[in-house]
């Protein structure tokens, strides 16, 4: 049985105020979802409900066809997690806490401390492991919290915005994880739309409790991105109007808009030109082109159209 | 990749309770409070040992009943109720202020593992305190009294102990209705500290009712084994001018204090798990 999380019917609500309405979502295999959404939309809400950790008002929410609320212990038996940001036990180190982890998940004595020693090696945290979580900055709390996820050898991941208080570096080595857990199914919130691009397959947004769309990045981005692509032009010089009448000729452009004085915004038509293409009907002009950088990517796009205005 | 009935194999709820257990205890054992409550037992303990040699008061040198029910007696409910809020009044709570439980809840274990898990490390904690206060009082003992121990002081140890599990049970549940830490740790104290006791005097002295429904009234018999022959039930004595107002005092029995200590017990145990299992994490 390939690894599953789906949600019927769910809904949540806080008094009177629905955070959550009739969801029905499902996914299934070994890929990642990405969770978009505004603030607000509902995303954390449904992982909580996945996890445990607040129960659905109506709906079933199920972890490989077991149903959270009725059987917690059974749904959550090949599932991890990191919603929001937990704290550890203070006055624990990252090996104590793990280590509670593996014994609570039922992780054999004999592979504890490999897998302990991996999972704390693939968030960089070997120097601290031995030292109390209390003393510990945001970030390095939030690298043993992905570690833990790691432990258990789980087939479903869930993820709230992982990448939460990461310095860069942290970023990348927490999407390369994320990119490498592709043999499991991962369901990973995020604001970050470039992150989403990158590491996920297929994209699922939300917006006032309500699912919008859920279909892989390529089709989300085909349908509602309204085809276009951004890129960022640079010129050697600072452009002249008659710069911007040449550019604009160029095969597959759509519009030209002014940026900073060595730049111009393109929009252009995927369907007729791409990248490649247009940078050699720029680069044939002469007009002194030295660069050409993507700007928003078709995801970013997609979510703008379909989601109007936050909150 | 594993088996996939490997990889969803799950593991039993009794050694989950011990996991649990484990780690909270260590977590208490390194924590500044457990230091705080063994110089508070030790600075009570040494306050009375100091006095008792220096003083050498003969009313209470005579006999080691009467001794223990001053060195041992008199102070360990007190104790007991400390190291109960100490250890079990943010217990649940903190769960939730501190954010801990979205570490340990979202793993395969019921909640009421985790409840019990903490509430034996709470309760071996408040032991090892209680076994501190204990000892000093035996050390006293010897060195008045020479190598005997009357039975009563052993009985007293137990009913402390089963007084302390039940005010254990008592503060989760309420560290389980709040979620802010301070407040559930502040509303244990107070209740057991002082509620209770003001209700203890109003019902019996007061009203002349036998304040059967508290827990510091069935608590009671951890002080009244001490006193040979146990004290009567009821009784009365006039007071006021002409003896016109009787003023009647209770005093549990052995078994009515053990039974009210241990419907506390039950009673809380079964409300505070009740909560907790209800109780949603959100910020
Ligand atoms: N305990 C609560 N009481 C009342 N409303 C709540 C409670 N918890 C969440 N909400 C509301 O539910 C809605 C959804 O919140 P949720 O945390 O799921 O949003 P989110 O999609 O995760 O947003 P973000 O991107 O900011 O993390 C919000 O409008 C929030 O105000
Ligand atoms: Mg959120």
């Amino acid at each position: 049985m390939p690894p599953s999380l789906e949600a019927v019917g769910l809904s949540k609500k806080f008094g009177n105020f629905a955070a959550l309405t009739d969801l029905n979502l499902k996914l299934q295999g070994a890929k990642c979802v990405g969770f978009l959404g505004p603030n607000g939309a509902g995303k954390t809400t449904t992982m909580k409900i996945f996890t445990g950790l607040i129960s659905a008002s109506s709906g079933r929410a199920l972890i490989n066809g077991v149903d959270v609320s009725k059987d917690k212990k059974g749904a959550l038996a090949s599932c991890t997690s990191l919603i929001e940001t937990p704290e550890i036990y203070s006055s624990l180190t990252p090996k104590e806490a793990l280590t509670m982890l593996c014994a609570i998940r039922g992780v054999p004595s004999s592979e504890r401390n490999k897998r302990i020693d991996e999972a704390i090696g693939r968030v960089k945290m070997q120097e601290w492991e031995n030292k109390k979580v209390g003393s510990f900055s945001k970030g390095m709390k939030q690298r043993i919290n992905v570690a833990s996820t790691l432990l258990s050898d789980p087939e479903v991941i869930i993820l709230d915005e992982p990448t939460t208080g990461l310095d860069p570096r942290g970023m990348t080595e927490v999407r390369d994880i994320v990119k490498s857990l592709d043999d499991r199914l991962v369901f990973m919130s995020s604001h970050l739309l470039a992150e989403v691009t990158e590491v996920c397959d297929e994209v699922a947004m939300i917006d006032h409790g309500k699912l919008l769309v859920y279909d892989s990045i390529g089709a989300v981005t085909a349908k509602f991105s309204g085809g276009g692509g951004n890129v960022d032009v640079g010129f050697s010089h600072p452009v002249e109007a008659q710069t911007i009448s040449i550019v604009g000729s160029v095969m597959g452009v759509l519009s030209v808009i002014p940026g900073s004085e060595r730049h111009l915004l393109l929009k252009f038509d995927p369907k007729t030109t791409s990248q490649e293409k247009l940078f050699e009907g720029l680069a044939a002009m002469r007009v002194g082109v030295t660069s050409l950088k993507e700007t928003s990517s078709g995801l970013e796009d997609a979510y703008l159209s379909l989601i109007k205005e936050t909150l | 990749m594993a088996v996939t009935s490997e990889r969803r194999s799950r593991e039993s709820s009794l050694a989950q309770v011990g996991v649990v257990a484990k780690y909270n205890f260590l977590n208490y054992f390194r924590a500044r409070r457990f230091y705080v409550m063994i110089a508070i037992v030790l600075l009570i303990s040494g306050l009375l040992t100091f006095v008792i040699a220096y003083r050498r008061p003969a009313g209470i040198l005579t006999a080691d009943l009467g001794f223990l029910s001053l060195v041992w007696g008199s102070f360990v409910s007190l104790i007991v109720i400390l190291s109960t809020a100490f250890f079990g009044g943010d217990a649940i709570s903190s769960e939730f202020q501190n954010r801990t439980g979205y570490f340990l809840v979202p793993n395969p274990i019921r909640r009421s593992v985790i409840y019990v898990g903490k509430w034996i490390a709470a309760l071996t904690a408040s032991t090892i305190i209680l076994l501190v206060y204990a000892a000093v009082a035996i050390a006293n003992s010897l060195y008045y009294f020479g190598f005997t121990l009357p039975n009563e002081f052993f009985l007293s140890v137990l009913y402390a102990w089963i007084f302390l599990a039940a005010a254990l049970s008592f503060a989760f549940a309420f560290s389980s209705l709040f979620k802010s830490s301070s407040i559930a740790v502040l509303m244990s104290v107070i209740m057991l500290l002082f509620v209770f006791n003001v209700i203890d005097t109003v019902a019996s002295s007061l009203a002349g009712v036998e304040p059967w429904f508290s827990i510091t009234y069935g608590a009671g018999v951890v002080q009244s084994v001490l006193t040979v022959p146990y004290p009567p039930h009821v009784f009365s004595t006039p007071v006021g001018p002409g003896g016109g107002f009787s003023l009647t005092i209770f005093t549990a029995p052995v078994w009515e204090g053990l039974a009210i200590l241990g419907i506390y017990f039950a009673v809380m145990a079964v409300l505070g798990l009740w909560l907790f299992e209800r109780k949603e994490f959100t910020a």
